[in-house]
């Protein structure tokens, strides 16, 4: 086993405990492209690969917001993808997390001064995790998952507090 | 004296065309020819009806500031040999419309329309005058990529309409899909019209993940340029990016160091091999054979952690610069190369062993999908796509970059025109780029990466084709002070994507997805 893939594994462990502890069932994750280059998209894509294999810490990508618990977030946020976004923020279930993943929908990125683009996706949503890099390595995704996963467990709990 | 077939080619215009022409000239294999706008049309209908050209490009530059007049080039490749024809037009600041290349070259329509909402020049005749990318909220009347656009200043949102084509009769139905989609892929809408099960209609809108980038690249310093380029379409990020390089240096007049050639090679290959294997997989995934999908989703990312382990960059980023290549592979990065590869080869033999016998795969992908070779010709379609409906294509072949001429390699190719063929042209091309990836290591002369370019000079036009794992990408770039003054881009994607329409007709809404699969098009590389 590779130093990549044994990380991965004690990453793995740490968030089934942490999904298990938070919500008691897998963490479903709807990925919503906003103009990205696409290479964010090949990374989210390999977590699901036999060698990363998310569903198996517990982290399940979804094909609707309705079933989702976090928004996946990646790209600029262009002009014709602002609407489809909040569309499908407002179809996920509240309390909903979003992160944002790689330069392009932290800020902008290189986009930023294109004049069909936004700089980043916290111009449009409330923004609850940043995940780094262009784009952002597969362990990172895992890691920038678990931070969701914290704050939706304070949520929650403040939540709960409310009551 | 122009020597050879391409000075025939002039002379053997027309006399009708002849007149027109105003000025032509033969650089190495490149022929320019200036028109009369009246006769552009003509000119490129006589390109492709009697040279057999091959479309590459057609596309604007704003150049009222210099002569009052916008610039129309459009790009055509000869089907034999390295040669590249444009043939350029001025349009009249004043009065910018031209006549539309369209109803005789079916793969303008793009082309025309990308130019009608970029620059406001009106292609009269064209058959359908709606906008590509600037739809829904664009004003009227706002030219991005005219010069006197500021970027800088935000396009209001203004109520706009669309029209979908609409197929009426009975029990037909319309199923819409998109632009967030069920898996992780970008964004696009798909309008399907069906009868029963079979698709007797399919617009593609695309748009979504339009940028900017053309324009942005406009005042980025060609540097910068490169770092762009490699975002244009991330998964061949690194082709765009030699493409964009090599139009620079072509203007520069650079001289690449022959290692650096070597390098570009075998990252370019490197490049193909990891996305041909997410390709195959998702054939396999779509046609429900998860075992043969996983084989090559690991397959995939063993090649991501190659280039990772070379380049420092999985997707091969920050490796391309102009002028050469930044990142050296040392003997022991040959040795890690030609170790994997050999793993990477046992393995892929077996799964492509499994996925040509599987008889519950091959039901699904037989037959499906089909793009016929007429329909690929007329489409002007480019890469595996062409060459899996019989169309002999390749740039690596037909206009050598990099180090590709001293290198043996064949171009797969088949007939059938469905999804069986367009897999197996990505099967067969894996085994290529292995091989092409060993001679550039074995053949690769010691020497310097990188040649210095200090002087870009400004009004000069550079273009490049590469090869990527989607076809062929140009990159075409007219040079300003440091930065490009217009730098067109066309992904290989941009002439693909209207043959998806073709190829679906007929098929059931089920087998889209595989058939999309096969197709794998780039949505940020054709919405730029
Ligand atoms: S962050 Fe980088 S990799 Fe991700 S979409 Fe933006 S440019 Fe592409």
């Amino acid at each position: 086993m590779s130093k990549d893939e044994k990380d991965v594994e004690t990453l793995g462990k740490e968030l089934r405990a942490k999904t298990m502890k938070v919500l008691g069932r897998s963490m479903a994750i709807r990925e919503v492209d906003a103009g990205s280059c696409n290479a964010c998209e090949v990374e989210v894509n390999s977590l699901t690969s036999s060698i990363y294999d998310i569903e198996r810490f517990g982290l399940h990508i979804v094909a609707s917001p309705r079933h989702a618990d976090a928004l996946l977030v990646t790209g600029p946020v262009t002009r014709n993808m602002e609407v489809p976004l909040l569309k499908t923020y407002e179809a996920a279930p509240s309390p909903r997390i979003v992160i944002a993943m790689g330069a392009c929908a932290i800020s902008g990125g290189i986009f930023k001064d294109c004049y069909a683009c936004n700089e980043g996706v916290s111009e449009f949503l409330p923004v609850d995790v940043l995940i780094p890099g262009c784009p952002p390595r597969p362990q990172a995704i895992i890691q920038g998952i678990m931070v969701a996963l914290e704050k939706l467990e304070s949520r929650k709990r403040g939540a709960s507090c409310q009551k | 004296m122009m020597p050879g077939p391409m000075n025939e080619l002039v002379e053997d215009l027309p006399s009708i065309l002849a007149s027109s022409v105003v000025s032509s000239s033969l650089e190495a294999n490149h022929l320019q020819i200036e028109v009369r706008k009246d006769a552009l049309a003509g000119m490129a209908a006589h390109m492709i009806g009697h040279c057999h050209a091959w479309l590459i490009s057609e596309h604007a530059a704003d150049l009222r500031e210099r002569d009052g007049t916008f610039h129309i080039y459009v790009i055509f490749a000869l089907p034999k040999g390295d040669g590249i024809i444009t043939v350029m037009s001025k349009v009249d600041g004043s009065d910018p419309s031209y006549r539309s290349l369209t109803p005789d070259i079916y793969a303008a329509n793009w082309f025309e329309r990308e130019m009608m909402e970029g620059f406001g020049l009106l292609p009269s005749g064209h058959p359908d005058l709606r906008p590509l990318r600037l739809y829904d909220s664009w004003p009227s009347g706002v030219y991005p990529m005219r010069k006197d656009f500021d970027p800088s200043v935000p396009v209001p949102r203004v109520p706009t309409g669309y029209e979908f084509r609409h197929v009426e009769g009975e029990g037909i139905f319309e199923i819409p899909v998109g632009p967030v989609h069920a898996g992780v892929i970008e964004p696009g809408h798909f309008r399907f019209s069906v009868a029963g099960e079979p698709v007797i209609n399919l617009e593609v809108r695309m748009g979504y993940v339009h940028k900017g980038i053309e324009k942005l690249s406009e005042s980025l310093p060609y540097p910068r340029g490169v770092m762009l380029s490699e975002r244009i379409s991330g998964d061949n990020g690194f082709t765009h990016s030699l493409a964009y390089c090599q139009a620079i240096e072509s203007i520069a007049g650079a001289d690449v160091p022959e290692r650096a050639r070597y390098l570009r090679t075998a990252f370019s290959e490197m490049e193909r091999i990891y996305n041909h294997m997410g390709d195959i997989g998702g054939i396999a995934l779509d046609t429900a054979f998860g075992v043969g999908a996983q084989m090559a989703y690991v397959l995939r990312e063993r090649m991501l952690s190659l280039n990772e382990r070379i380049t420092g960059s999985r997707f091969l980023r920050s490796v391309n610069c102009i002028g050469g290549v930044r990142k050296d592979i040392d003997m022991s990065g040959k040795r890690s190369i030609s170790t994997e590869l050999i793993g990477l080869k046992l393995d892929f033999d077996d799964l492509v062993g499994m996925m040509t016998e599987m008889p519950s795969l091959l039901d699904r992908v037989e037959t499906t999908g089909m793009l016929s070779d007429d329909a690929a010709k007329n489409l002007n379609v480019v890469g595996p796509i062409a060459r899996a409906s019989g169309i002999d294509r390749d740039t690596r072949r037909d206009h050598p970059y990099a180090a590709y001429k001293d290198l043996s390699f064949s171009v797969p190719l088949y007939r059938e025109g469905d999804v069986y063929a367009r897999m197996m042209v990505k099967i067969e091309e894996v085994l290529e780029s292995i091989s092409l990836i060993e001679q550039a290591m074995d053949r690769m002369p010691e020497g310097q990466l990188c040649a210095k370019v200090v002087d870009v000079q400004a009004g000069r036009i550079g273009m490049s084709l590469t090869e990527t794992h989607r076809g062929e990408a140009m990159h075409w770039v007219m040079s300003g002070e440091g930065r490009p003054w217009r730098h067109k881009v066309r992904d290989p994607s941009f002439l693909n994507w209207p043959a998806i329409e073709v190829a679906v007709m007929g098929n059931i809404v089920p087998d889209f997805p595989v058939i999309n699969k096969s197709f794998n098009l780039s949505y940020s590389g054709n919405d730029l």
